[in-house]
């Protein structure tokens, strides 16, 4: 066979962005897959988005639609503010992934199937029609088919290896990736550097996987069934130096950067929960950096811990999910009575209950900004993308820090486990964290008065062991200045007060609300919080360039809202709020403001698309 | 054992401990006479002053923290073991103790109580034990016995009560103890141990409810029934009661069996109390209850287990340090950048 002649057959194809997505069983290694395409990607210079969709089950029933594992990416050549509404690509190594993902394949779009996957076994576990092959009847003529028998062809090119049966078969997904680097011209070698690292000590293992990866891209160079390749030209991203990054892990470092810039050691108290617990894992490795992680007995003894870490002075921070948020609200009583700073970090999931563990929503805003007994306001910011997490997360620590007050940080396991690009910050540009301790007697005559304010309020920090400085705290209400125990009327509501007017304070600290994109007094606004972002962004973007008046506003901070938010929304016709659950920042607005803002509100589990938005907005406009 | 460093410059008296807030327990509150003894003992441990951190829950003992001039946290309800460890960790350099009650420490703390003692910070915990909810004004407790008659319990208490120092040994504490409110003397004695244990050591202070539970304990204090109902534990002692101190105990095997002088038996036939025999513990622990024979025995009092093992923040503090030396501290941009970056110009 002529290989050249065979070559000059073959089509490339130039495309703006491709969202593939990568699926199969939860033992197949789609994730990783996924995770090294998108390096790959983005080293290449392409702008990308990515969104892990994965069940709860470790190794769910294999082959069975509960099982499937689906890593999403959005790769570009302009920017990429979402993983995508449908997929161009689907790799379906099973009946069940692709009975899962169909429904989303964009009409026209690539299916590459692993033949061994639609077997009589696995099209019955997937649960299709007894006799009914969805690669061999007409179910699929409106998309293009590869068929490709990958455990096939993983066997042949690991015959000689010497290998079990079972690594060569744990080899598979390099196959695939090694075909996905072929079609969408992307080099191996970043994926050669990781298999190399990741089995160091087992050589031949790692031979076997650059082999098959070599294999999977000659597949498609060689073959007369790939005809097309597809290339997605370098981002026009601003100029700098760029890392992949995931939310949860901007969060991890997030508090490591708060940590040294402010000079205050590092305690985590936390209980694992998904989709919370990276970041305990990812912060349990920086021992050498002042940092100190507790596994704590519960979620109750994680916030404790925390608050117990904060009264001796450090940056103290516990990470949980909704259920383990709802478990510490009585802790969080205490911190605001306290009046000690403390982060606590909410990646909110599906619920109530145990409810979606894997899967993402954002019904945790009213129980972060109301979630406590009595009158116990504290500040609650949201991060609105993977990187934004870095910089959300680095507000709530300066805000807990220089305000002396438990705050929530919101974020979701959309952005937790997505992951974008990020031109990263350096050391010296990060904003100072103003820290005071409390080093002398503070009372006119050499008396200690733990709540004596200053101007915003803030009362100072103590730390256990200074001499001379001798004090109680707790619980119970406390005489206004002195601290001590008050059971007096009037000086409840002065102190209630006061803690209300802190918190309040922290809106001159904070920056004003502006459109991200869109103008003042457009038609209509669209304000969003946290994860959303991406998905509103791409939406106005869209009709923007329709030449439509509509403006995004996204919020950071939820409480204390920025001092000109209820001006700046009064400006526009219309405002429409979506979110991930039935209307919780829409109650807020509407209750501070008294403007009549609509909702738009999904409750799957999944991110909004970007035409759910979309065909809102222009249904409003119309209206 | 560990010695602290006097500072004499910063010595302190009893009475520089008063915080100077008016003590609101009831009148004969057995609160009052723990107040005084840690009052008496703290100037004596050679601690500074403001090294001192009480962390105390919710309950009538909890209060203790508002009493003593020293740095303190009156908390919430069973959470004071949880919020001591993240001081302890975060400071190892404090002198921690944890005020509780029978209710605090083993009803809505109970899961903090065994964690607490399975970790072993080097922290104190103080249980006050009246059997009894005070605060709420009586309810029985999880320490109450069964057949209590409370407002809770109008018919009796169908609940078998814990006994804390076989659950404290169940959950691997390394300092066990028990002292009670009417004998300062021992009490004392028991604070200056516990505070030398290196490690979490748990008193447990039988402690006077006049109120609600009066005298549940005043058979191991009153003189008349004091030396038949309550045996006092001491280091390669033989243990030895009765009004004429003529009872021992010896063992039979693994069984404890009561035995008198006029039966021809000697100290050399008792058992030698050994703090640090954990078998013998679990025995001594289980006096509480008549399960030997349906023999009655005496309440023990005094350290009935002490043993060193590694204390959790030391653990910790190794174990950052090694990380230092392996691999030294990560400079910040580097955490910033990560492994794998790339440029775009």
């Amino acid at each position: 066979m002529n290989v050249l002649q065979e070559r000059k057959e073959k089509i490339s194809k130039e495309v703006d962005n491709i969202v593939i997505r990568f699926s199969g069983d939860s033992g197949d290694g789609m994730q990783l897959t996924g995770m090294q395409f998108t390096d790959t990607a983005a080293f290449f210079g392409n702008d990308l988005s990515t969104f892990p969709d994965y069940p709860s089950e470790i190794r769910a029933p294999i082959g069975t639609v509960a099982g499937v594992s689906g890593f999403q990416v959005n790769i570009g050549s302009s920017e990429i503010y979402t993983p995508g509404d449908n997929y161009d690509v689907i790799i379906a190594m099973n009946a069940a992934a692709l009975k899962v993902d169909l429904p989303r394949l964009k009409k026209g779009g690539i299916i590459v199937a692993n033949l061994q996957g639609f077997d009589k076994k696995n099209l019955l576990l997937a649960k299709y029609p007894e006799g009914v092959n969805p690669l061999e009847d007409t179910s699929l003529e409106n998309y293009i088919v590869h068929k490709v028998d990958i455990t096939k062809h993983t066997k042949e090119c690991l015959a000689d290896s010497g290998l079990g049966i079972k690594d060569i078969e744990r080899s598979k997904n390099m196959f695939v990736l090694g075909l996905l680097f072929w079609m969408f011209d992307k080099p191996l070698d970043s994926t050669v550097r990781f298999i190399k690292e990741k089995f160091a000590k087992k050589p031949a293992i790692a031979e076997a996987n650059i082999k098959t990866l070599n294999a999977g891209w000659n597949y498609g160079d060689n073959t007369e069934i790939f005809t097309t390749q597809y290339k997605v030209a370098p981002a026009k991203l601003p100029p700098g130096t760029y890392r992949n990054i995931s939310g949860n892990h901007a969060t991890a470092i997030g508090l490591l950067a708060a940590s040294e810039k402010s000079g205050l050691p590092l305690f985590l108290g936390s209980y694992p929960i998904t989709p919370a617990t990276d970041i305990l894992h990812d912060l349990a490795k920086y021992k050498a950096n002042n940092v100190k992680t507790f596994q704590a007995e519960d979620e109750i003894a994680a916030v404790c811990s925390a608050i117990g870490a904060s009264y001796t002075g450090n940056l103290a921070v516990t990470t949980t999910s909704g259920p383990g948020l709802a478990l510490k609200t009585e802790a969080l009583g205490l911190a605001t009575m306290l009046e000690l700073p403390l982060v606590v970090v909410n990646v909110q999931r599906g619920g109530p209950s145990t409810g979606l563990p894997t899967k993402t929503e954002q019904a945790d805003l009213l129980m972060a900004m109301h979630g406590r007994h009595g009158e116990s306001p504290l500040p609650v910011l949201a991060a609105s993308s993977p990187s934004d997490c870095f910089e959300t997360i680095y507000e709530a620590c300066r805000i807990a820090i220089e305000h002396m007050t438990p705050v929530i940080f919101l974020s979701d396991g959309y952005i937790a486990n997505g992951s974008e690009p990020w031109r990263f910050p350096t050391d010296d540009q990060l904003r100072e964290i103003d820290v005071k301790f409390l080093k002398e007697p503070n009372g006119d005559n050499g008396e200690v008065f733990p709540y004596r304010r200053n101007e915003f309020l803030v009362r100072p920090w103590i730390k256990p062991g200074t001499k001379g400085l001798e004090h109680r705290i707790g619980g119970l209400e406390k005489e206004n200045k002195t601290g001590n125990v008050s059971y007096d009327a009037l000086n409840h509501e002065i102190m209630t007060r006061l803690r209300s007017e802190k918190i309040n304070n922290i809106q001159y600290f904070i920056p004003d609300a502006k459109p991200d994109s869109g103008e003042e007094n457009a038609a209509i606004a669209v304000l969003g919080w946290g994860s959303t972002y991406g998905a509103i962004k791409t939406a106005v973007k869209e009709l923007l360039q329709e030449g439509l008046s509509v403006a995004h506003i996204h919020l950071r901070y939820i409480h204390p809202f920025p001092k000109n938010l209820g001006e700046l929304l009064l400006g526009y016709d219309k405002v429409l709020i979506p979110e991930m659950n039935m209307g919780q920042l829409l109650q807020l607005i509407k209750a501070a403001y008294l403007i009549p803002a609509t909702g738009l509100s999904k409750v799957q589990g999944l991110p909004f698309t970007t035409n759910e938005i979309k065909e809102k907005i222009i249904e409003l406009l119309k209206a | 054992m560990e010695t602290l460093a006097i500072d004499t410059n910063g010595s302190f008296t009893s009475k520089d401990l008063d915080s100077g807030m008016d003590v609101k327990w009831c009148p004969g509150c057995g609160d009052y006479s723990i107040l005084k003894q840690v009052q008496t003992v703290f100037p004596e441990l050679g601690v500074p002053k403001e090294k001192f951190v009480f962390i105390s829950g919710i309950g009538c003992s909890s209060r203790f923290t508002y009493y003593m001039d020293t740095y303190g946290m009156h908390s919430i309800h069973g959470r004071a073991a949880a919020i001591a460890s993240g001081v302890k960790a975060s400071n190892p350099d404090l002198s921690v103790w944890i005020v509780s009650g029978d209710g605090d420490a083993f009803s809505i703390g109970g899961n903090h109580f065994i964690h607490l003692m399975r970790k072993n910070f080097d922290v104190n915990y103080l249980v006050f034990n009246n059997q009894i909810y005070s605060l709420t004004k009586g309810q029985y407790s999880p320490t109450s016995e069964r057949g209590k008659i409370t407002k809770t319990s109008p018919y009796g208490s169908v609940e078998e009560p814990f006994n804390p120092s076989e659950l404290a040994l169940g959950a691997k504490a390394s300092f066990v103890s028990r002292t009670l409110d009417r004998d300062p003397k021992h009490m004392q004695g028991i604070l200056k141990r516990a505070h030398r244990h290196k490690g979490t050591s748990f008193v447990e202070v039988y402690q006077n409810c006049p109120v609600f539970n009066d005298g549940a304990f005043f058979a191991f204090s009153d003189k008349e029934t004091k030396k038949e109902e309550a045996i006092f534990l001491e280091q390669g002692k033989p243990l030895i009661f009765g009004n004429n101190d003529d009872k021992g105990i010896r063992l039979d095997g693994l069984t404890p069996v009561i035995v008198q002088s006029q039966n021809g038996y000697s100290t050399n036939d008792l058992w030698i109390h050994d703090e640090k025999d954990k078998t013998k513990a679990n025995l001594i622990s289980r006096f509480f209850d008549t399960t030997f024979n349906d023999t009655h025995f005496p309440r023990p009092f005094g350290v009935i287990y002490a043993d060193e093992r590694p204390i959790y923040e030391e653990s910790m503090q190794h174990q950052a340090e090694e990380v230092i030396s392996l691999k030294g501290k990560v400079p910040l941009n580097k955490i910033l950048s990560g492994d794998k970056t790339w440029n775009i110009l």
